[in-house]
């Protein structure tokens, strides 16, 4: 190697640790300062004015309404029971269907096999708000038509929200049971037939335990992203249905304060919990 | 029953409850949008099922133009950025000790696991007039006044790329990662010097990184919603906030379902063309 090739790879080290360090920092930067602001006594200012707990203490108070006056008159606990309502049967739906189809994509040869993976694919490359759309869409004609034809009148609510979290949480769901399904080798399960045991029993005895991190992994990445989700549960929702995220949605088109700091950080530790405890099941 | 017809029954057991799924609140859905799209708005928002070409006339009228055109250039914007910022960066990761790679990861992963809206809220708090940037420079007297700096296209495309740069250094990552370095050896021993090594064996090697990260970007990009309506107001509309526009305000939804099905085209072509292409190289 010549002087300059080592000068060069000298100069590209260091503005490769430089990269590196900006980038980490572009990436957290925004998210402290989230959190750091959260106890700033100043309502609008940049300037640090002092250290408080108010903030925290105002989602509180008021049964968490916050001073937003809305026709759900929902506070900020009945929207995150929403959320954790919706989060959790969402996951189980979309967790069961997400592993039988893994299943049937992984262990069988069909016709219509590349067909049924494309259509699992689909709702993960769709932007978030076709989804959205094509739903509402889809529930107001299908409510029409009941209406029409039984006079009952429904609503959007708690129950399409679901509907449309189990839409693209089965994507999720399938994704990672299937990486889990690859892994193993099927010798495993073929070793259980051939002692006798039927499909069931291999199953449930054999195959089930082996890929239950993964089904495990897919539900947690299921859950996170329920509890996150705006776009498809702001065109599917109606009244009463509030969740955390249009919760706080609603703050920052109306009602900008540090409030939304304080929910903000709760928010990102919670996130932290999941990513933590998603590693501890990876690794075991 | 034979073996044969009880795995059968099996497997229809496991097809059956996700794809039917799929089909009645995925597929289903979209049709009728498509639907949507060819027919006339009615009174009182909905449709009157008369049909109609008007809304593409409208479409391609060259008045949406712009936002169209804006929601590409920024998605295509935020691509490349992405790409100049998370590739260096993947290749910082990647050549670190396996330790200290896993933990630099999960640093990448935590910000894409946390809520989306918060972490575009923070460059609200950020850019304002009011906001840390601004205040930051005026203490320094770089500047007196405060800079615009919300609710511009400037503020969209960083919330972009701050929202999807993850999306870019995982693929990336994964790609770099399985990169044979002998080969950067044997390059070497022909004689080239770091620079050409880079443009001729690395770089092309990790195509597929490049490539998959870019739709992982774009994709999401070209159909944002929350970023351009929180970052961007309504002057930086992007065809998202358009569509939410004729849903909810205009209540104009056969245009609205047009500019729908618009978008899932734009989505389609990166995609499908990538499938397309990366199932050549595999047969």
């Amino acid at each position: 190697m010549t002087k300059l090739d080592l000068r060069v790879r000298a100069i590209g080290n260091k503005w490769l640790w430089i990269q590196a360090t900006l980038a980490f920092a572009f990436l957290y930067l925004p998210i402290l300062i989230l959190i750091i602001y959260s106890f700033n006594t100043s309502k609008f200012n940049a300037v640090w004015r002092g250290f408080t707990l108010d903030w925290y203490r105002s989602l509180f108070s008021d049964a968490g309404t916050l001073g937003i006056v809305s026709s759900s008159s929902a506070g900020i606990w009945t929207a995150l029971n929403n959320s954790l309502l919706i989060a959790v049967i969402s996951t189980l739906l979309a967790t069961i269907f997400g592993t039988a189809i893994a299943l049937a994509l992984e262990r069988f040869h069909f016709p219509g096999r590349k067909t049924v993976e494309t259509l699992v694919f689909l709702p993960i490359i769709m932007p978030e708000i076709t989804i959205g759309i094509s739903l509402l869409v889809f529930f107001t004609l299908i409510f029409r038509i009941v209406e029409n034809l039984t006079g009952i009148h429904l609503n959007l609510g708690l129950p399409t929200v679901i509907i449309g979290h189990v839409t693209f949480n089965i994507s999720f769901v399938t994704i990672t049971v299937r990486a889990r399904l690859a892994e193993l080798d099927p010798i495993l399960e073929q070793a259980a037939f051939d002692l006798g045991a039927n499909e069931w029993r291999t199953f449930w005895r054999i195959t089930l335990p082996l890929i239950w991190p993964g089904i495990f992994s897919g539900a947690l990445l299921a859950f996170t992203l329920s509890l996150d989700d705006f776009v498809v549960t702001f065109f599917t929702t109606g009244v009463g249905s509030m969740t955390l995220p249009l919760f706080v949605y609603g703050m920052i088109k109306f009602a900008v304060t540090p409030a939304i700091n304080a929910i903000s950080t709760l928010m990102l530790l919670a996130s932290l919990l999941l990513v933590v405890s998603s590693l501890r099941v990876k690794k075991s | 029953m034979t073996v044969k017809t009880r795995q059968q029954a099996n497997l229809l057991l496991l097809l059956f409850p996700a794809t039917a799924w799929l089909i009645v609140f995925f597929i289903l859905p979209v049709i009728i949008v498509l639907l949507y799209s060819f027919l006339e708005r009615g009174t009182y928002g909905g449709v009157t099922w008369i049909f109609t070409l008007s809304n593409y006339q409208r479409l391609f009228s060259g008045l949406f133009w712009g936002v169209i055109g804006r929601s590409i250039w920024l998605a295509f914007l935020t691509t490349v950025a992405c790409l100049l910022v998370g590739y260096p960066l993947a290749f910082f990761i990647a050549t670190r000790s396996p330790r200290w790679r896993n933990a630099l990861l999960l640093l990448v992963i935590i910000p894409f696991w946390t809520n989306f809206l918060v972490r575009t809220y923070a460059w609200i708090i950020l850019l304002r007039s009011e906001g840390v940037v601004n205040t930051a420079l005026q203490s320094l007297h770089i500047i007196t006044e405060p800079l615009n700096l919300l609710f511009t296209p400037f503020a969209v495309a960083i919330g972009l790329i701050y929202g999807y740069l993850p999306f870019m250094v995982l693929p990336l990552y994964s790609s770099i990662e399985r990169f044979n370095f002998s080969l950067v050896e044997a390059a070497q021993d022909l004689g080239a010097n770091d620079i050409r090594t880079f443009w001729r064996v690395f770089l092309p090697l990790t195509t597929r990184g490049i490539v998959a990260g870019s739709i992982l970007v774009f994709v999401p990009a070209v159909g944002a919603f929350i970023t351009p309506d929180i970052l961007g107001g309504s002057k930086t509309m992007m065809v998202g906030n358009l569509i939410q526009n004729q849903f909810f305000k205009a209540r104009d939804w056969p245009f609205g379902s047009a500019l729908s099905m618009l978008l899932t085209v734009i989505v389609l072509i990166p995609v499908l063309s990538y499938f397309r292409v990366s199932d050549k190289t595999q047969s």
